[in-house]
């Protein structure tokens, strides 16, 4: 198994009596830029450490907002490829809905696997829906024009040996050629990100990496379905490495300490969903089917435990979160024990995106889970042995 | 006797022609199916409803079916009506729209629209009024009149239903919707609708930059009508939509916000019936 670390980039300090949203409409003057610089130059310095530790580095972007002030994750993956050695990169996402061109992309990213000297994972996303207004894309059909951005890119990144024209519904260009072309290939790996069965079936028909977040013990089923796609293009069981979760990481050497990390990082899942309802939902993000169960008020929460029992994020408890497989929290061999459960409870799961940093945990309590994560629980999960995959009864 | 035209207690068999086909059942133009409320005699009125869409039971459409031959589509994409996968703008919906007329032969056609469906009607009429004699456009959006900071239509798609309907009626009950008590049926036409108006209308929002500059090509006559409790849209801009048009009306009606054939539905017939002199 490999595992990421991950942070949203935080800026908790406007977390304190907020209007009622961190997102979309918070005004920036509650930003203070030097306090944003020194909490820049510390999560860099965390995916330093990271890097150090063994662990590899995953971060993402979201738009106005206090929740994630990667705003860009090119300039942080510019970043991170030069200052780190070893890790993985991943972007995760990387928000094709919200891009204009495609073509930018495709020349940022290559550019990124070049200077990171091949380390690149391209997590591609539709994006959430309360940035739409920011972006001012259009929610309808946004994952058409999402698939034609992805083949987009992966042309531009392929093609070698002359300019090629795109004339597409979506992107017009008649010369593209670019400088410099990725280092690994034939491209960087391709990830996603998704919640439903059937984007999970198209993913596993494309063979593209699939990662859930936080849908603890619904995961299987979305897995399962990526194996039926899968199984149907590719006549066989994908492996572990197509998987990854991402999942709240606390881990310190008695319970009681792991506890009050597990709680200070788990602070990510009431503080993501604080947005103003009014940009919750603009017209073509859910289709028609799921707007009317909203309207009808027919929708249930999607994380439960094991025991199908349904738990609220907003209000759940260190030990509610440890039953959905939402949190891995305790010490190394509790931490250890819970993540390769939730692994064989998935049929397999190849990719750990550890959120390791949230909110307003501190620098050294930070570090301690990093550095203490990665000595006692990482080794022990790259020797795990993945279950042979397998489909659901 | 079609189901809509039950709504109306008016029968009315419209004979196939053109692209068109009839059998009781909805219009077929460009192989879209498209639902429609038909009824009455007389010259044809092509009822172009706005973005919430078409209310078969509204008052109006009888009022107006009563002394005209009424057709009131559902848009592509509202209601029951088809939609083809290229259609994203306004733009698709005139052509669409010149087809419709062509398909049914419609002559001295009084073309009348609400809110988004005046947008179209505006941006038909630019295009061609071979087959219209009248055109009255409603609490109209369609068109950038303020500088590029002020936003001249308030965004519908940062608000939700309670606040944007005391913003567009008169009276915020009239658009109050109990949608755990509709039938379900009801509430996916309802969000089927708000999803085509994103659609059509999401970027560049609820306005065409070209529409301005082109509705002076608009000769025949033309009213506007304009709820004067619209507080989606303010009366100046309807006021400079009007002039943009030459020998264009206005007139106003008061006790009613955006939706003026909703509120007042017999003011609202009258003024049309009037000015296209049917």
């Amino acid at each position: 198994m490999r595992v990421y670390h991950f942070t949203e980039q935080a800026y908790p300090p406007a977390w304190e009596n907020h209007p009622g949203t961190l997102r979309v409409t918070l005004p920036n003057r509650l930003m203070d830029p030097k306090i944003a610089g020194d909490l820049f130059h510390r999560y860099y310095d965390e995916w330093m450490l990271a890097d150090e530790l063994g662990l590899d580095v995953m971060l993402n972007e979201h738009h106005q907002t206090a929740t994630c002030m990667s705003s860009t994750c090119i300039v942080g993956l510019s970043i991170l490829a030069r200052i780190t050695k070893r890790a993985r990169l991943l972007v995760l996402g990387y928000p094709l809905g919200h891009r204009p061109d495609p073509l930018r992309c495709a020349e940022e990213l290559a550019t990124v696997d070049v200077i990171s000297r091949g380390r690149l994972d391209m997590g591609f996303v539709k994006g959430v829906p309360y940035e739409f207004a920011p972006s001012n894309q259009n929610a309808v059909r946004v994952m058409d024009r999402f698939w034609d951005a992805h083949d987009f890119i992966i042309k531009a990144m392929t093609s070698h040996d002359a300019p090629f024209n795109w004339e597409s519904e979506f992107f017009h260009y008649r010369h593209v050629n670019i400088w410099p072309r990725p280092l690994q290939q034939p491209h960087p790996p391709v990830w996603s990100t998704t919640g439903s069965r059937g984007n999970a079936r198209v993913l596993g028909e494309r063979g593209i990496a699939m990662a859930t977040l936080g849908t603890g013990y619904a995961t299987r089923q979305l897995y399962d379905s990526y194996r039926e796609g899968y199984m149907a293009k590719h006549g066989r069981l994908p492996g572990a490495d197509r998987f990854a979760y991402l999942g709240l990481v606390a881990v310190a050497d008695n319970e009681a300490k792991a506890h009050r990390l597990g709680k200070a990082v788990s602070i990510y899942l009431p503080s993501s969903g604080i947005v103003a309802p009014e940009f919750r939902n603009p017209p073509g993000y859910l289709s028609v089917e799921d707007n009317v169960r909203l309207m009808r008020g027919e929708t249930k929460p999607r994380t439960g435990t094991k025991d199908g029992r349904f738990i609220d994020m907003r209000v759940a408890s260190v030990q509610d979160l440890v039953d959905t497989g939402v949190l891995f929290c305790g010490t190394p061999d509790q931490v250890y024990d819970q993540i390769v459960a939730f692994a064989e409870y998935c049929g397999g799961m190849g990719n750990l995106l550890m959120m390791g940093h949230a909110g307003a945990m501190s620098h050294a309590d930070t570090v301690d889970n990093l550095t203490l994560f990665s000595k006692e629980v990482l080794p022990r999960l790259r020797e795990y042995k993945q279950p042979v995959g397998e489909m659901a009864a | 006797m079609t189901a809509n035209e039950m709504e109306i207690g008016i029968e009315m068999p419209i004979p196939a022609c053109g692209a068109a086909t009839r059998d009781g059942g909805p219009i077929v133009v460009n192989g879209l199916k498209i639902e429609t409320i038909e009824g009455g005699e007389g010259r044809p009125l092509l009822f172009l409803h706005p973005g919430i869409g078409l209310d078969p039971k509204a008052a109006v459409l009888g009022l107006l079916a009563a002394r005209t031959r009424l057709i009131a589509p559902s848009h592509p994409g509202f209601g029951a009506s088809d939609l083809a996968p290229s259609m994203a703008t306004v733009d698709d919906l005139s052509y669409f729209y010149l087809d419709l007329m062509d398909a049914l032969d419609l002559r001295d056609t009084i073309v009348v629209g609400v809110g988004f469906g005046a947008w179209i009607g505006a941006a038909v009429a630019v295009k061609s009024t071979a087959r219209m004699s009248h055109l009255v456009m409603a609490n109209a959006v369609g068109i950038k009149v303020g500088d590029r900071e002020t936003r001249d239509i308030v965004d519908i798609f940062a608000m939700l239903d309670p606040d944007l309907n005391k913003l567009a009626y008169f009276d915020a009950t009239v658009g109050e919707r109990d949608y755990k008590a509709m039938p379900v049926a009801e509430v996916a036409i309802a969000a089927r609708n708000r999803e085509s108006l994103g659609r059509f209308a999401w970027q560049p929002y609820m306005h065409d930059p070209k529409l301005k500059g082109r509705l002076h090509r608009i000769r025949i006559p033309t009213l506007f009508l304009w709820g004067t409790h619209d507080r989606v849209l303010s009366e100046g801009y309807g006021r400079a939509y009007c002039a943009a048009i030459p020998d264009a009306r206005f007139e106003a009606i008061d006790k009613a916000g955006h939706f003026p054939h909703i509120e007042q539905p017999q003011v609202f017939a009258d003024r049309v019936l009037a000015f296209a002199g049917a």
